[in-house]
């Protein structure tokens, strides 16, 4: 038996008649979404400065190219073309994880969120999915993925044997701990009402109302844990640039830094996708008459009015102290977020009953 | 514990105050950070060692020193007149208020005064630039907590003031506008209206202010009860200004020893309770709205006349008087050329700049050049009780502490 038929068999896949993918179509879906997420990251670094921009009574870019738009080119460029300058005492292997490791997996969770409604029977009778891989758990899969990018942080602030990369790595592994929990507890909400992991399950289910409406707290308390997960201000304690210069990445240069940034933006993309996912009816119109837009462009536009909040509270808000943090984290949202799980199983129970 | 130096190593290598010190106790497990000259929120070239558990600051040395501009020094090889450029550097961020000290003491020690304009003058200058040495505090002090954006508010109205210095002197920081005898010049006749239209529209920006980060939830528990230091403790360190008076000890020079007509204004010292970072705070946002108050009596008030002394020691002669006096045109040149010569004796003359107490002792040999100045520099002082504030803080707050005792590098070095 073919490793392929394997997988399908033992019931990776889920869907009608033939499941899987040709090999051609995936590959087309993988180089669209690395691209298009690697693009889109590059110009949203455009976007929060024009944003912060408006916010602080300025212009932001708007000498390259029209509005400045061609600025995150220059960028990229400048970052391609500056000396890889590293420590002589890093660790050489973990150095270089690092920064691979921020964007792996911030590209990777995006993998399973379907961008649009599945095509039945397309061609030679097999459902195109708008996600490259179908997963029935791609819930968990995000979850497990999206905690991997911890390690960058971490391992890139420890590899490189500096004291301010070391306390940035320190808290980042703290924070992560202290929010993955109330993260993963705030979506449970959504997967009880559900009953299912399957992403494009979830985000049919929303059809009659989001599940924003539904679970308010949910979708505030995984917002917030988000926010911090992705080192975004007020959370951004791992690389704050008045206390530790620059936390976890002080010491790198060059394209290596540029991995962490592109790693960063490319975060925010994807926590904003998960919340539209789960919270706001992913692809699904606000209301039905507006149906004839093209699902993807509802998914993209809910993502961009998330990241553009992102952005604002960024622009907004101080930054929290390390140890306000873990207690918001330990002391509220956690708490919280077992109070929605009780009330939502509570609910669903009665219903049922 | 005495410390062993390497052979070969000369003494005068090492810096001293830091490696002097007694050795630090490794066994706990602290680590050592070297915070600064080159980091962001040092305020400038300040150097700090710290002891670290975790990220609780055991022990903080800090260094100074990466300033050092030989200012005091230097004002011993120039004409009294020649020194107020000096003290425009010294305190950049309020030169009106440091040329204001020195001009007071040299004129002290001359025996003159200056005309009541020029008086009132001196005071609008002063309470601008602490205006705007507040608002940029204003903006750093959210910029250390992680707030970006009031940073660059703050600074529009800054600019401003730095518009009006602009006006008066041609110069938009270091003015050398207050000069031993009186003014450079009269203000332009555009003055009043637009220093009128700051002492108007300031009070809705500094409510804007307020709304962002006073009431700020995170900014509040960023400050509250962090950096604490008691009356007592501020009054042994020798702090003054705002961080003295956070601690609730109204003392403020305009109102204890009152110069250039402070006494004809009516203000209000603000003090705090607590003495922590957040009282720090709310006296000095007070201040800007008592500076305001003072800027603007003081602009209704403002008497006409000349805005120099008449006293021909230290003024020129006018030029009509040059034009038909072959006496006054040698005064004139002598004064350029050697400037006046004070009595001999010695003054101690104290301004209350916007980081505190900032006093000129000036000693006269009775020739042309100052024999010694020594500047009492408030954020010398000020920095003095850091250590003992921020022992068993977070390194997060010890940089919100540095933003709120609101040193300025020039100041502490000299």
């Amino acid at each position: 038996m073919k490793a392929s038929q394997y997988l399908l068999d033992s019931g990776l896949r889920v869907g009608n008649g033939v499941a899987a993918d040709p090999v051609l179509v995936f590959a087309v879906k993988a180089a669209i979404v690395v691209l298009g997420l690697t693009l889109a990251a590059a110009f949203l670094t455009w976007a929060e400065r024009k944003v912060a921009g408006r916010i602080q009574l300025r212009y932001g870019p708007n000498r390259v190219g029209p509005y400045g738009l061609f600025q995150p080119i220059a960028d990229v460029l400048k970052l391609l073309f500056k000396e890889n300058l590293a420590p002589a005492t890093r660790d050489k292997l973990l150095f270089l994880v690092g920064p691979s490791l921020a964007v792996g997996t911030a590209i990777l969770a995006f993998a399973v969120i379907p961008l649009s409604a599945v095509n039945h029977g397309i061609g030679a009778g097999y459902d195109l999915h708008w996600d490259i891989s179908h997963l029935n758990i791609g819930l968990l899969f995000i979850l497990a993925v999206t905690s991997l990018g911890a390690y960058s942080i971490f391992l890139g602030g420890w590899s490189a044997n500096s004291k301010y990369s070391l306390l940035g790595g320190l808290r980042s592994t703290a924070q992560l701990i202290s929010y993955e929990m109330a993260v993963s507890f705030s979506l449970i909400g959504v997967v009880i009402l559900t009953g299912s992991l399957d992403l494009e399950k979830i985000v049919t289910q929303q059809n009659h109302a989001w599940f924003v409406v539904m679970q308010p707290l949910a979708f505030l308390l995984y917002f917030t844990g988000a926010l911090a997960e992705t080192n975004r201000a007020p959370f951004d304690l791992p690389e704050a640039e008045q206390e530790l210069v620059a936390g976890y990445h002080t010491e790198y240069s060059s394209l290596r830094f540029g991995l962490y940034f592109l790693g960063e933006y490319v975060n925010v993309i994807t926590v904003c996708a998960i919340a539209t996912t789960l919270f706001l009816g992913g692809w699904l119109p606000i209301v039905p008459f507006l149906s004839f837009i093209p699902g993807v462009l509802w998914f993209i536009g809910k993502v961009a009015v998330l990241i553009l909040v992102v952005m604002w509270i960024r622009w907004t808000l101080p930054r929290l102290r390390y140890d306000r943090l873990m207690s918001l984290g330990w002391k509220v949202l956690l708490p919280l977020g077992l109070l929605n799980i009780v009330i939502t199983g509570a609910v669903v129970a009665f219903q049922a009953a | 514990m005495p410390i062993t130096l390497p052979p070969g190593t000369a003494p005068g290598l090492l810096t001293p105050g830091i490696d002097s010190v007694e050795a630090v106790d490794l066994g706990g497990g602290t680590m050592e950070l070297n915070m600064g000259p080159q980091h962001p929120s040092t305020h400038g070239v300040l150097r700090l060692l710290l002891d670290l558990d975790g990220e609780v600051v055991r022990q903080c040395r800090p260094d100074i020193g990466f300033l050092h501009t030989g200012f005091e020094k230097s004002f011993e090889s120039h004409t009294y007149q020649q020194c107020i450029p000096y003290t425009d550097r010294m305190d950049y961020l309020g030169p009106p208020i440091n040329n204001l000290g020195f001009a007071l003491a040299a004129e002290r020690l001359l025996g003159i005064d200056v005309p009541l304009r020029a008086q009132y003058l001196r005071v609008i200058m002063a309470e601008l630039a602490r205006i705007g040495s507040h608002l940029l505090w204003f903006g750093t002090t959210a910029l250390d907590v992680g707030a970006m954006t009031p940073f660059v508010y703050s600074w529009r109205e800054r600019e401003r003031i730095l518009d009006i210095n602009e006006l008066v002197s041609g110069v938009r920081m270091h003015t050398s506008f207050i000069r031993v005898g009186g003014l450079l010049a009269d203000v332009p006749d555009d003055f009043y209206a637009i220093a009128q239209s700051v002492v108007d529209t300031f009070p809705k920006a500094i409510d804007e202010y307020e709304v962002l980060i006073s009431g700020n939830p995170i900014f509040r528990e960023r400050t509250r009860n962090i950096g604490a230091i008691s009356a007592a403790d501020a009054l042994n360190y020798g702090m003054t200004g705002p961080c003295l008076r956070g601690s609730g000890v109204p003392y403020d020079v305009r109102k204890q020893q009152p110069y250039s007509s402070y006494d004809h204004f009516d203000f209000d010292i603000p003090v705090g309770v607590r003495g922590d970072i957040y009282d720090r705070y709310l006296c000095r946002m007070q201040e800007l709205r008592e500076s305001l108050k003072i800027v603007d009596q003081a602009l209704n008030n403002l008497p006409s006349g000349p805005v120099n002394t008449p006293d021909r020691r230290v003024a020129a002669p006018p030029r009509n008087e040059i034009n038909t006096s072959m006496e006054s045109l040698i005064r004139h040149f002598k004064l350029s050329t050697e400037g006046f010569r004070p009595p001999k004796g010695q003054v101690y003359q104290a301004v209350e700049s916007p980081r505190g107490e900032l006093g000129f002792y000036i000693v006269s040999d009775g020739s042309n050049r100052p024999y010694r100045v020594k500047v009492r520099a408030p954020s010398f002082s000020n920095l003095t009780a850091l250590p003992h504030m921020v022992k068993g803080e977070l390194l997060a707050d010890l940089v919100a502490v540095i933003g709120s005792i609101d040193i300025v590098l020039g100041d502490v070095d000299r």
